[in-house]
């Protein structure tokens, strides 16, 4: 029986009936692991033994009438940046190769909660700094569309593992975009929650105020399945946020009337592919069919995001990464003479050189007499992009536009040139500066290669974009499709 | 040579008495084996997140109340960045810019002279580890680094540069002490390193308004290494002033065993710290209502128990000053009192004897074994006439060498008063027929010499006659 491409939500129906078993969902998935991740890579570390002990554990307590949580028994990867106890988790940095966490984050006890089968640990650029997955210090992970071409980064692994079937959900972490762009470029639902929904305990940080855990599933549905795992307030994050969550599930009606979309232009003007930009207004009349009112709008400070997003984010990762210092764990250089030099060849060898170059702009940014004009400066214009996004959603109920400006590259075609590398983040930065919740749902495809629809909402409303990228879903099939691998 | 001042300003670090640490459950306690009050957290792994204890920030607000602080209504965490391998970020959580508390002050007093110190800022911090090296630092092979410290809560607190010399330096520092121990949010203990002073120092000619060039102090770790490392640094910049030369703005350290300051880095080597706001941490709003509960719960302080004790005790101001200068000491005080109601004497037994004691004996008040009750008990015994205030000293002495009961060691040394009339009679018969050229001079009218003779009879009763009795029956024998 063909498995790898059913959903988590069609596979606990078949659990809960007793026509197939998690441990035969999990084997399934390693067997399809097995027969694709020579090409894809999409996997640093497998963990095959607990996975199939905890699937084990679910199946009986099924057998024993338990009342299984909707994702109980359902395999998950998880981006390689989240601690996981007694699992190695290196970053896909070299000065983390050999780290095993003595402790879980908080969303891994919550996938442990919800018994979920969690597979292994994916590949993602070192942490989490860059758009391919080429920075991984081990391997470039492949689209699953055309493996000479990039997932997207940084959570490629994780996005090019829900694409080809070698999971059935993944998480991943977006600080500026990741889990959007690569979900967008390996056509997958990729969400990032509001700052503070989901906890980030345990996951390592790249840039704090930015960074936010998320769900990858193949439709909204299981999207909003994991989200509903995964989020709620945590003691233990003091930016966690205490709200009252609702199931998002039970919201995926399909009723979008009357809902207010607004498109700003500053998304879908200049440097967006004319490619991608029909597949935005197919969607776009998709979604009026559905009775949404969508116009026109602007967020006239979206071309400062990307300058903004790259002194604060390198600002606080320069701060954030200095603990990688060979003292107490982590990679140490062989050839250290005294602690001064301990740190500067163990930094210099184990970190990879787009992380260096973060660390040398955040490190310059922060510096006494560059603060002010700098990260200072960066802050202030930060208000301003959110102030951009409070207004628009003082008039629509969401905001719509391309998640890239183009459809996947080819590995290789921008990892010298960071600036064209930077520029593929263009539409998902602000999202993260304004700290809202924006989704990446497949909306078509582009030269054979899959485009993202982003729909960005309101500060916790992650209902509202769920519920009109289910309607969209439910009205096209472009969830339907799958690379040939 | 032209008359200069000094300028001294200190920054006090203090740990705060909480039982964990500033952000995560380990303990804080003191003492216990290398990394055995660690976690994930204070450790710094990768992915932890730091939570702030409330007790930290209510302990903070408490200090800076008690230092007559404003407390700041918005307050954050910063990140102060350098690398230190005892320091597992290698970033410091502080505060910056929005500090909790600012703007408040203390009183002290330096030979009968009031002045007013002022405070700059009270904030809130996490302590480093603690480096263990084969010898020394230079020559070690390697070094350990033991992480109990890491994130024990610190306040620290600047001062103004208002100290005028070193003697103005170690009273604010002392009453600083007092302060915070009165409040009870730490134990203020130097040599633990729960008081720790860095000190700020520059010399001006008498009368300048303008500041001179400033040194940084470090590594004092008693009073009297604070004291003896600014007199000797306030010599030196004198010194170089003096020989026409510039002071060199930079960070030296006190040598305890030369008795020197030296160069430790320049102010070219000194850190960029890069503070930046902590994103880990949501900025702290504070609540008046909660201020005012903090404050409603801080005891009596220092300056108005004196007042207390010199009001409603009667005590001369000086007497009160000391006592009151630490809480244990003014609570043992208050204890005698309340047992044996003559507050002047009980000040003078405790300022004299016992603290000539402690400090010969480097002693603080809980090391003294003498109870309230038994330095009460003792001067009862005098009262009564039992044993004679000299004899009192002796056995004073024993108590507070042994902690036993007065009563006991008066009996078991034989120490009781004689007061039997005929008893002593015989002895002063005895010492008048002994000492027949002093009964001559005392006729004569050299009265000095009675005291001669009362001395022998104290002599040959082994100090336990009762010496108002020998003077009365001396005198009134000599004289008929």
């Amino acid at each position: 029986m063909q498995l790898h491409y059913l959903t988590a939500h069609q596979l606990h129906d078949m659990l809960v009936n007793g026509e197939i078993s998690s441990e035969e969902i999990t084997l399934s998935v390693f067997n399809r692991i097995e027969q694709v991740d020579e090409r894809i890579r999409a996997f640093i570390t497998l963990t095959k033994d607990q996975a199939l002990q905890q699937a084990k554990k679910v199946d009986l307590a099924r057998l024993a009438g338990d009342k299984l949580p909707p994702l109980a028994g359902i395999p998950v990867a998880v981006k390689d940046n989240i601690c996981t106890k007694g699992v190695r988790t290196t970053c896909a940095s070299k000065i983390l190769y050999q780290f095993i966490p003595p402790y879980n984050a908080t969303v891994i006890e919550r996938l442990n909660r919800e018994q979920m089968v969690i597979i292994g640990k994916t590949n993602l650029d070192e942490f989490a700094m860059g758009s391919s997955c080429e920075n991984s210090a081990f391997f470039p992970t492949s689209n699953p569309w055309d493996e000479k071409r990039v997932p997207g980064g940084s959570s490629g692994g994780s996005a090019a593992a829900v694409a080809s079937g070698e999971t059935v959900l993944a998480l991943g972490s977006d600080t500026g975009g990741s889990i959007r762009l690569p979900a967008s470029f390996c056509g997958v639902v990729g969400m990032k929650p509001t700052y503070g929904a989901v906890s980030r305990y345990g996951l390592v940080a790249y840039a704090s105020s930015l960074d936010q855990i998320g769900p990858f599933a193949r439709d909204v549905t299981d999207c909003a399945l994991l989200l509903n795992t995964i989020c709620g307030h945590d003691p233990l994050d003091s930016t966690s946020a205490p709200f009252d969550k609702t199931d998002y599930r039970t919201l995926l009606d399909g009723d979008i009337k009357g809902m207010k979309i607004g498109v700003p232009r500053e998304m879908m003007g200049e440097g967006i592919d004319a490619g991608i930009r029909e597949v935005i207004e197919r969607a776009i009349d998709v979604l009026s069919g559905l009775g949404a009112y969508i116009e026109e709008t602007t967020l006239p400070h979206t071309e400062y995001a990307l300058p903004v997003y790259y002194l604060i984010a390198p600002a606080e990762a320069s701060s954030n990464l200095a603990r990688y210092d060979g003292v107490a764990y982590g990679y140490r250089s062989e050839k250290a003479r005294d602690v001064i030099d301990m740190y500067m060849k163990s930094r210099s060898e184990g970190f990879g050189p787009e992380v260096k170059r973060r660390i040398m702009l955040g490190t310059y940014a922060l510096s006494a007499g560059y603060y002010d004009a700098y990260y200072n400066k960066a802050l202030k214009v930060r208000t301003l992009i959110k102030k951009d996004f409070d207004q628009a959603f003082k008039k629509y109920d969401l905001l719509l536009g391309p998640v890239a400006p183009c459809t996947a590259f080819k590995r290789g075609e921008k990892i010298d040139d960071p600036m064209q590398m930077y520029l593929v983040d263009v539409c998902t930065l602000s999202i993260n500066l304004a700290g809202i919740p924006a989704i990446s749902v497949p909306a078509g495809l582009s030269g054979n290669l899959p485009v993202g629809l982003h729909l960005m909402g309101k500060p916790f409303g992650e209902e509202d974009i769920l519920r009109v990228a289910y309607a969209f879903e439910q009205n096209t099939d472009h969830h339907l499709k799958f690379p040939s691998l | 040579m032209s008359q200069y001042e000094a300028v001294i300003g200190l920054e006090v670090h203090v740990e705060l008495k909480t039982n964990t640490k500033i952000f995560c459950n380990s303990s804080t306690e003191f003492g216990a084996e290398p990394n055995h009050h660690i976690c994930p957290v204070c450790l710094g792994l990768p992915g932890v997140l730091p939570v702030v204890n409330k007790k930290v920030v209510e302990y903070a607000i408490k200090a800076g109340l008690a230092l007559n602080c404003k407390i700041a209504s918005f307050s954050k965490f910063d990140r102060k960045n350098y690398y230190y391998p005892d320091l597992p970020k290698n970033y410091q959580i502080s505060q910056y810019d929005l500090p909790i508390a600012e703007h408040g002050y203390l009183d002290i007093n330096v030979g009968g002279k009031e002045k007013r110190i002022g405070i700059t800022r009270v904030h809130m911090e996490e302590d480093a580890g603690k480096l263990i090296h084969q010898g020394t630092i230079a020559t070690t092979p390697f070094s350990l680094v033991d992480y109990n410290r890491t994130g024990v809560p610190l306040i620290e607190i600047v001062s103004e540069p208002d100290m005028r010399s070193a003697e103005e330096a170690i009273a604010y520092l002392e009453k600083l002490k007092a302060i915070i121990q009165y409040t009870g949010v730490s134990d203020c203990k130097m040599q633990e390193g729960s008081l720790r002073c860095d000190a700020n120092i520059s010399v001006r000619p008498a009368g300048q308004q303008e500041l001179g060039t400033k040194t940084e102090l470090k590594n004092m770790n008693s009073f009297k290494a604070l004291h003896k490392a600014l007199a000797y640094e306030i010599e030196r910049q004198i010194e170089v002033l003096e020989d026409g030369g510039k002071i060199t703005q930079e960070t030296r350290t006190w040598d305890e065993a030369r008795g020197v300051t030296l160069t430790m880095r320049s102010k070219e080597e000194a850190h960029d710290y890069r503070y930046f706001p902590d994103p880990d941490l949501v900025p702290l709003v504070i609540s008046e209502e909660w201020v005012k509960e903090i404050q409603y719960a801080i005891p009596e302080l220092p300056d108005q128990r004196k007042e207390r004790f010199v009001r409603e005790l009667g005590l001369p101001d000086y007497d009160a000053e000391v006592l009151t200068s630490a809480k244990e000491l003014a609570d043992f005080y208050e204890q005698c009192v309340k047992i044996y109601n003559n507050p002047k004497v009980i000040s003078n037994w405790i300022m004299g004897d016992m603290l000539k004691m402690m400090n010969a004996g480097g002693l603080e008040i809980k090391d003294v074994r003498v109870k309230p009750e038994q330095l009460a008990k003792l001067l009862q015994l005098i009262d009564n006439g039992t044993i004679s205030g000299k004899i009192a000293k002796n056995v004073f002495e024993e108590m507070f060498n042994s902690g036993m009961d007065p009563e006991i060691i008066v009996r078991e040394k034989g120490l009781v008063q004689i007061s039997d009339e005929g008893l002593i009679e015989k002895v002063v018969r005895q010492v008048v027929e002994a000492n027949p050229k002093s009964v001559d001079d005392y006729k004569n009218g050299k009265k000095q010499a009675l005291g001669f003779l009362v001395g022998q009879v104290m002599k040959l009763t082994k100090g336990k006659a009762n010496p108002g009795m020998v003077n009365k029956m001396l005198s009134d024998m000599l004289d008929n």
